[in-house]
């Protein structure tokens, strides 16, 4: 029977003893595979399948009171854009800036700041869970996605939502979609606002998306352009989002 | 001994030290084979996730701006681990250490323990995504397979003789003394064993998941008291961490006990089903 254990033991220091390396190259050589990997990612499908078909497609996202806020909430991804004409409407509080919406809706059109305000508006406190662990609770108040929809008569036939941000991360222009599930979904709006004041630069100004049952790389910042497309072949790298073409996030953000 | 102990077969094929009889169930086999790959897998691509944000806390909210009771880091000199106030120096394991190139690398848990060996945050939820539903659907069959197939009441169950203290610590002893049960005795769990496989089964990787999905935004939205369950995401995401650090010290026992109890025997059973009774120790002299 020791002699059964021996290479075992004389394998296991090896390892300890650094020859790791090789064993590592085993590791990733299953863990990188990229057919391997092409087949785990269908797991994201899985779950994005199991959670619209088990959960009420309308539960709302726990919201919060005033004293459970964050006392510092963490802005990450791009803090600021640095392009003369994002300054100049920062300088001018971003009186005029314009949020387009375009692709497959009747009525394509354009609103100003001070039209979105006067729009009905939402407030919510929710809770932002970062991709990374972290969260933090922050007060928002914004204009309903689904009523811009409306004005903008959004096609049978468009599938998901395609937000087009003024910023650039890593020199890539950011954006990110969602399906028309959370696209109409009551607590989805466009934030201009954070802790009761106007949103800070950096957490998105002057448009923020929440979209309270996703993870926070979906919250697109400084969005200036909503498109509605059937599928994402032509935009960009095709994957949905900049997380998603860059570095293999899940397209569903819910888990 | 208590007689309820002894299972309940006709006393002339009762097997003796030495025969060869069949001791794990196909489900059990399987179920323990497609579970232990799953939790390397859940483990290893998990460390790197807490790469991402090394740092834990209890409540609903928690960033680097709060307050965390763990939190592991390092710089281009050392590592640590923070423990509340108290830090313990982790230089060379924990947040400073070298890669298989020999170059220093700050990340919380080295490559030789994550899935990927390299940072990759999305690369390690896609691995930690896909086997958190072989964890579950696997854990969910095996219940409901060892519910019916009576491995739950026959050799899980603790029997009310079994809680005694006496009995509890009279096992505890022979365990210390490496004494473990030979002949027939041997095939009925012992109820160090039943705690730990019941624990495990039913507490640990049940919690598991949980917490697990207790970070889901999604299922929050869905289930909104499961979070609050634990006190808060926070708390679920620290719980998460500590339930998965009694996981390993259980697979480290349990990988003891099988080198002590015999490793070519006790492998055999958990691949094969057959299992060779110890003979007692003075019969073997």
């Amino acid at each position: 029977m020791n002699k059964l254990i021996l290479p075992r033991r004389r394998f296991l220091g090896g390892l300890a003893l650094g020859a790791g390396g090789l064993a590592l190259g085993g590791c990733d050589a299953i863990a990188e595979n990229e057919a391997l990997v092409a087949t785990i990612r269908k797991a994201d499908r899985l779950t994005y399948h199991a959670q619209r078909t088990l959960v009420d497609r309308q539960a709302l996202a726990q919201e919060f009171s005033k004293a459970d806020l964050s006392p510092t909430f963490r802005a990450n991804g791009s803090t600021t854009v640095n392009t003369p004409e994002y300054q100049q409407h920062a300088r001018e509080k971003f009186a005029n800036w314009q949020l387009k919406i375009g692709g497959l809706v009747a009525k394509p059109q354009s609103f100003n700041m001070l039209q979105l305000l006067q729009m009905p508006a939402r407030e919510q406190i929710t809770r932002h869970d970062c991709v990374e662990g972290w969260s933090a609770i922050g007060q928002w108040r914004g204009t309903p996605l689904a009523l811009i929809l409306k004005a903008a008569e959004l096609s049978s036939r468009a599938r998901f939502l395609v937000f087009h941000c003024a910023d650039t991360l890593n020199g890539l222009p950011y954006y990110e979609s969602i399906d028309l599930v959370d696209a109409f979904h009551p607590q989805t709006i466009l934030a201009w606002s954070m802790n009761g004041q106007m949103l800070p630069v950096a957490h998105g100004a002057p448009l923020r998306l929440r979209v309270e049952r996703l993870l926070g790389y979906k919250h697109a910042k400084y969005v200036n352009r909503i498109e509605a497309v059937t599928s994402f072949a032509g935009i960009y790298q095709g994957n949905g989002g900049y997380w998603e073409d860059v570095s293999d996030y899940e397209y569903y953000g819910g888990i | 001994m208590n007689d309820s102990e002894t299972i309940a077969i006709p006393e002339a094929t009762i097997p003796v030290g030495g025969a060869l009889v069949k001791r794990h169930r196909l489900s059990t086999r399987i179920w323990h084979w497609t579970n232990a790959l799953a939790l390397l897998v859940l483990f290893m691509s998990g460390l790197m996730i807490f790469n991402a944000y090394p740092r834990l806390h209890w409540g609903d909210i928690g960033s680097i701006h709060d307050r965390a009771w763990l939190e592991i880091g390092g710089d281009d000199k050392r590592g640590y681990l923070k423990l509340g106030d108290s830090e313990l120096p982790t230089t060379g394991v924990l947040g400073h250490w070298r890669n298989a190139e020999g170059e220093v690398k700050t990340r919380a848990f080295p490559s030789w323990a994550t899935i990927p060996s390299r940072f990759s945050l999305p690369l390690a939820r896609n691995w930690h995504l896909a086997f958190a539903w072989v964890l579950s659907i696997g854990l969910t069959l095996y219940m409901l397979r060892s519910l019916f197939n009576g491995h739950v009441r026959k050799d899980l169950h603790i029997r009310r003789a079994e809680w005694s203290p006496r009995h509890i610590w009279h096992d505890i002893k022979d365990h210390a003394r490496l004494r473990f049960p030979t002949g027939a005795a041997a095939l009925n769990y012992n109820i160090l064993q039943k705690l730990s496989y019941i624990g495990v089964i039913f507490v640990l990787l049940p919690l598991m998941i949980a917490t697990g999905l207790s970070m889901s935004p999604g299922m929050n939205a869905a289930m909104p008291w499961l979070p609050e369950l634990f006190g808060g995401r926070q708390s679920a995401r620290s719980m998460h961490f500590i339930a998965s650090f009694l996981l390993l010290g259980f697979f480290f026992v349990h990988m003891m006990m099988v080198l002590l109890a015999g490793p070519f025997n006790e492998v055999r059973s958990i691949i094969t089903g057959w299992y060779r009774l110890p003979v007692a120790q003075e019969a073997a002299e």
